[in-house]
């Protein structure tokens, strides 16, 4: 069937199977490869996009049930040629190393810091806590998304 | 690569226009809200529908609302908006103590309530929670309306009293003076129970006048532990009383083993959680 998906503000119609997943779909059919595909049972968040701006898990949304709505990935993070502060943050604290888990990481980071600008330590983890890191690096994913609070709120005043 | 198999897809746009198409696809047509427990199986071929209705768009299922005495949680309300209701919080902490422990953020996003209920997996939360919060589910199907007991639409694992075409609309939770908890023991974040007591307690002049209370995956006939229930009533919420309805909660629960526990094990967890439930529950008073 086909569908019309606003992607990161701009509008793909495709046709595509009921049956296709939107981590496939943004991954195969717009070639956008930043959001990643790992567990595919809704357990380690490597593919979170915002759906109508709230973060889920695009293994178990249907790329049909996106028709008409807007998804916003990791591509969509920064603007234009400035990294959103949450990009700066996981670069200024080694947020990453294999950066299987960063996008993910990243697109629930922002979410966060957008419903609660001064989260605390066990604000981000709570958060955080549906998406795994397999290089075990938690302790500066925290720290890089404590770096993009801070950052916004220096900016703010 | 897991994917589902191919299956028609079709948007519902009204309670009314969802009935029409159950009805037009027949009973290999199935409901999909959140689909995060519906999509898994479909990929793993333990579910095979021929068809999707999908009830996302209905906004009439979504959200909570207080009514005349009763909470009222839309089929639709995803476990975040559960959570975040103020008015849940407030007069029924029970539920945000289970939503809170519920998969995890971004799976409660797009997770529903009503769902939940539907799949009807005996190590699902909420069962019990409804079950103990004495809620009633109203269905709606070609002839109407009708309203079944929380307590009544189990049938059995992954079983429910829906019939097909029938679609759950709402969970009505009546507003008394209720004090509750929640407990859950589960082996990492976000994972299914391998036990967890939910207890609602209604106590005038220092007695018990109602009790209601919920076992999740702990083998509870209609996940209620009944012989506590009738025990705790009519008596004080003393300390000795909330140990002997966990004794009886466990007595009369049949928990099989499975990797999460063996049966004495489970049975041990199902009195400890119902005395510690019910223990946070009267604390709350």
């Amino acid at each position: 069937m086909q569908i019309m998906v606003t992607v990161n503000g701009k509008e793909h119609i495709r046709e595509v199977e009921p049956r296709l997943l939107l981590v496939h779909f943004l991954r195969d059919d717009l070639e956008l490869t930043g959001t990643h595909w790992g567990c595919d049972t809704s357990n380690c968040g490597v593919c979170v996009v915002h759906l109508d701006g709230v973060p889920v898990k695009s293994c178990t949304v249907l790329a049909v049930m996106a028709d008409g709505r807007e998804v916003r990935t990791v591509e969509g993070l920064a603007h234009g040629p400035a990294l959103d502060p949450v990009q700066e943050g996981f670069i200024a604290c080694h947020g990453l190393q294999c950066g299987f888990c960063t996008s993910g990481m990243m697109m629930t980071a922002r979410w966060l810091l957008d419903q609660d600008p001064d989260p605390s330590e066990e604000d981000i983890r709570e958060a955080l806590s549906g998406q795994l890191c397999r290089c075990t690096g938690y302790e500066n994913i925290v720290r890089s998304i404590r770096w993009a609070a801070e950052k916004e709120a220096a900016h703010e005043h | 690569m897991q994917v589902p198999a191919s299956f028609q897809y079709r948007k519902a746009t009204s309670v009314e226009h969802a009935l029409t198409l159950l009805a037009e696809y027949g009973p290999e047509s199935v409901v999909v809200a959140g689909g995060h427990s519906l999509l898994p199986m479909m990929k793993l071929r333990l579910a095979h529908p021929e068809a999707l209705i999908d009830i996302n768009d209905l906004t009439e299922l979504a959200g909570v609302r207080v009514g005349r005495n009763e909470l009222v949680i839309g089929a639709m309300a995803r476990h975040a908006d559960l959570l975040s209701s103020a008015a849940a919080g407030r007069h029924l902490p029970i539920l945000h103590d289970a939503e809170r422990v519920i998969a995890d953020p971004i799976v409660r996003n797009r997770g529903t309530v009503g769902g939940s209920l539907c799949q009807a997996d005996p190590s699902e939360d909420l069962s019990a929670v409804f079950a103990a919060l004495r809620a009633e589910l109203v269905v709606r199907g070609q002839d109407g309306p009708r309203t079944v007991a929380a307590r009544d639409f189990f049938v059995g694992p992954y079983q429910t009293v829906l019939a097909p075409g029938e679609l759950l609309v709402e969970i009505r939770v009546p507003l008394g003076r209720s004090v509750s908890a929640y407990v859950k023991v589960d082996r990492r974040a976000g994972d299914w129970a391998v036990g967890a007591a939910g207890a609602v307690l209604t106590i005038v002049d220092g007695v018990v006048t109602a009790a209601g209370i919920g076992l999740t995956a702990l083998g509870a006939p209609r996940f209620v532990a009944e012989e506590a229930e009738d025990f705790l009533t009519g008596g004080p919420p003393t300390e000795s009383r909330l140990v002997e309805a966990g004794r009886l909660a466990a007595a009369h629960c049949r928990p099989t083993a499975d990797q999460r526990g063996p049966v004495d094990y489970k049975r041990h967890l199902a009195g400890e959680l119902v005395t510690r439930a019910l223990r946070t529950a009267a604390g709350r008073a």
